[in-house]
């Protein structure tokens, strides 16, 4: 329970829909201090003690459990890693992957509880197929595409069938405080909403070079190459307009070399993809090649595409190109179905 | 449900309970010149003279506060700032390791904010105080010494400090020696004027009374410089208008627990004793923390070797048990004990700890429900926490 209106939710009905339900709130910040007068973010006292107020409202235990080395290590650590590698993560589906349904989910087993119920926005009903949300604005199944079958056995997400309009009616009529408690959007452990400063403070400064692509010329300078995102075309900061005089976006960054590429925005799309570590849920694992739906980022577009699983790659031929492509993200591969687009599987896209 | 956290809290008994509502019923400002008001400041002084006869401290060295923390801060910082105002080289503080955090607090924040600096003394591995430490303290230094402050008895592993002894080594130097007796009042003897005491801390709730209501016993020639200030209703030392229902239920409880008190933990004790015998049939394997004699009636306190503290609370509250860590939490993650680690229990010993506090309503049922609980949860407990190892 973040202290958010979801989880509150989430939280009373599953309690009305009969299961003994724990509240647990969890502490991620090695130093809570530190973010308590961040009002954003899911680990300030002030959202534990909203999610201690929903549990009492809703009437049942609630606890906080100390994750915050796990989540240090495993989703902070590894954002910073992954952005200096000049790829971009995706925390909250490392968080998802590593903490709430891994160390959470093994913890709360452990302690003889058989399922973790998040407010999460994604269906997952008795025929264990991952959907989307009924509200495709606040759609999460993207995140949650990582879990394998076995941590999907023991998940629950009852808001699936619900808007957050919905939601928060709920939660009003519920008696919960936190109806009207705003949404969260920013990583939650970077509590001032500053990526490029958050990094700048782990990566230190590392100028390079700005290289375009087509001419090879040096065309700027930039002080990390962490700092960028491909598709990006804010802050490149160039000192020579390109020839044709249209734009440039951020089309790769290479570690090795420490510089960014960039070109015109043609040159960002892509019709190939290609990914690791596939997590297979919608069904048999195919062999051949399959046609689907995919989606490369969260709230990204969807492109029809053939997708190919072959050992621990995944391959996906887009039907039409797509920019802004970057590696770190996941690729999700959905079957679209009247009764919600159901997630296949995904995997992390490489290049 | 079985409520073994009598050490957090206790019922209110019943004839504190009756007083405060019969009180509660009435109107008056104690303070207030008219009749209403004499018959509410009637009911404080009485009440005063009931806390002063039972404690074995006379009526005006009863200080009516809000409750232990008040108390304790009064008594650590008002001594401290009067005792250095009259000689400024007086700022330093003689404390021990293990006190409550009411204490602690206040001493480290003298010694972040005030300047002060800060003799600890060490417990050994039962948790007790060792006169001939502070009897060296204070031979080096006890002409800059403000005050020595000890608890009477640990509110977490239970063990009773020999508060006369100490009392007695900082008299003989002209120290104040205030001690905290929450967890003491009702449950040993405790006489104000025979331990030598200077101040000591009494609290309502911890002893069948309310919540809100406790009193610093200040000896006479002690100056403290209040903390808080407007009306001046105590002493000058204390400010607020007093809470008579409060302070009635309160007198009612001090007189009654200090009444019952060998009754009390001669039966108290008994159950307290045939718990730790079962807990170490049920988990072989368990550590019973703190001094095995000189320890309060009602406290049980448990290492339980490759668990959580706070997942066996976990456990024990599903199945309707009420117990505690008995430490401090940091925005709610249980923090080691600072006591454990203080009588040199490493960090997975001090984490792995667990407190039950039994009470005036406590029963062999009680025991009899955590002894069916225990096996399981520790068995349950023990896997969480082997996930926790490296991965």
């Amino acid at each position: 329970m973040s202290g958010g209106v979801d989880s509150a939710v989430a939280a009373a009905r599953a309690v009305a829909a009969g299961h003994d339900v724990t509240g647990v709130h969890l502490a991620l910040a090695r130093n809570p201090q530190t973010y308590r007068t961040g009002a954003r973010g899911c680990c300030t006292l002030e959202d534990s003690r909203d999610a201690r107020r929903a549990a009492d409202v809703i009437g049942i235990p609630f606890y906080v459990w100390d994750m915050a080395e796990r989540f240090h290590s495993d989703v902070v650590d590894d954002f910073v890693a992954e952005y200096a590698a000049g790829r971009t993560p995706n925390p909250c589906l490392r968080c998802n992957e590593k903490i709430k349904f891994a160390a959470v989910l093994d913890r709360a087993v452990a302690l003889g509880f058989d399922a973790v119920v998040t407010g999460h926005h994604a269906r997952l009903g008795p025929d264990g197929l991952l959907r989307r949300s009924v509200d495709h604005a606040k759609d999460q199944s993207y995140v949650l595409a990582v879990l394998t079958r076995a941590q999907l056995d023991r998940s629950i997400f009852p808001l699936g069938d619900a808007t957050k309009a919905e939601v928060r009616e709920e939660a009003a009529r519920r008696g919960l405080a936190v109806a009207d408690k705003p949404d969260s959007h920013d990583i939650c452990f970077i509590a001032d909403g500053d990526t490029r400063g958050f990094l700048a403070g782990r990566l230190g400064e590392a100028p390079g070079d700005v290289v375009d692509a087509s001419t090879g010329a040096v065309v700027g300078s930039h002080t990390g190459a962490y700092q960028y995102t491909v598709g990006q075309r804010r802050g490149l900061h160039l000192d020579r307009p390109a020839p044709d005089g249209r734009p440039r976006y951020v089309l790769s960054i290479t570690p090795r070399t420490n510089t960014v590429t960039v070109g015109p925005a043609e040159a960002l799309e892509v019709s190939q993809v290609r990914a690791a570590r596939p997590v297979w849920t919608g069904g048999e694992r195919p062999t051949a090649p399959i046609e689907c739906e995919v989606q490369l980022r969260a709230h990204g577009d969807v492109v029809p595409a053939t997708v190919t699983l072959d050992g621990d790659t995944l391959h996906a031929e887009l039907r039409r190109p797509v920019r802004g492509v970057a590696a770190g993200q996941a690729i999700v591969a959905y079957r679209s179905d009247p009764a919600g687009d159901v997630v296949l599987g995904s995997a992390t896209i490489t290049g | 449900m079985a409520y073994l956290d009598h050490a957090a809290t206790t019922p209110m008994l019943d004839e504190a309970l009756e007083a405060y509502v019969a009180t509660a019923r009435e109107v008056g400002n104690a303070s207030s010149l008219h009749a209403a008001g004499r018959r509410a400041r009637r009911r404080v002084e009485e009440s005063r003279e009931r806390v002063a006869a039972a404690l074995g401290a006379r009526p005006s060295e009863v200080v009516f506060t809000g409750g232990g923390t008040e108390s304790d801060n009064l008594a650590v910082k008002g001594v401290f700032w009067a005792r250095r105002g009259v000689v400024p080289a007086r700022a330093r503080v003689v404390s021990s390791a293990v006190e409550h955090h009411a204490v602690l607090d206040a001493v480290d924040w003298l010694a972040a904010h005030e300047g002060a600096e800060v003799g600890w003394l060490p417990v050994d591995a039962a948790g007790r105080l060792d006169p001939e430490r502070l009897r060296a303290e204070l031979a080096a230094h006890a002409d800059r010494v403000a005050l020595v402050t000890a608890m009477w008895a640990n509110n977490e592993v239970g063990t009773v400090q020999p508060v006369a002894e100490l009392a007695a080594v900082a008299a003989g130097h002209g120290v104040p020696f205030h001690t905290d007796a929450i967890q003491a009042v009702g449950q040993v003897p405790v006489d104000f004027a025979a331990s030598g005491v200077s101040a000591l801390t009494v609290t309502g709730h911890k002893l069948g009374g309310p919540a809100g209501v406790g009193a610093l016993l200040l000896a006479r020639d002690v100056a403290a410089t209040p903390l808080l200030h407007g009306g001046g209703q105590e002493r000058d030392v204390r400010s607020g208008t007093l809470d008579t229902a409060g302070v009635v239920a309160f007198a009612v409880a001090v007189e009654a627990a200090v009444k019952g008190q060998q009754e009390y933990a001669a039966r108290v004790s008994a159950l307290r004793d045939d718990l730790v015998r079962r807990v170490r049939e049920a988990v072989p394997e368990v550590i019973f923390n703190g001094d095995p004699t000189d320890r309060l009636p009602g406290n049980a306190h448990f290492s339980f070797p490759g668990c959580e503290g706070d997942a066996l609370l976990l456990l024990l509250d599903a199945q309707g048990i009420a117990c505690s860590t008995g430490s401090a939490c940091s925005a709610g993650v249980a923090q080691p004990s600072h006591v454990l680690l203080a009588m040199g229990a490493d960090h997975d010993r001090a984490r792995s700890s667990l407190r039950f506090t039994l009470g005036h309503t406590s029963t062999p049922a009680d025991v009899d429900a955590l002894i069916a609980a225990l096996p399981a949860a520790v068995e349950r407990a023990r896997r969480a926490a082997s996930l926790r190892s490296p991965r």
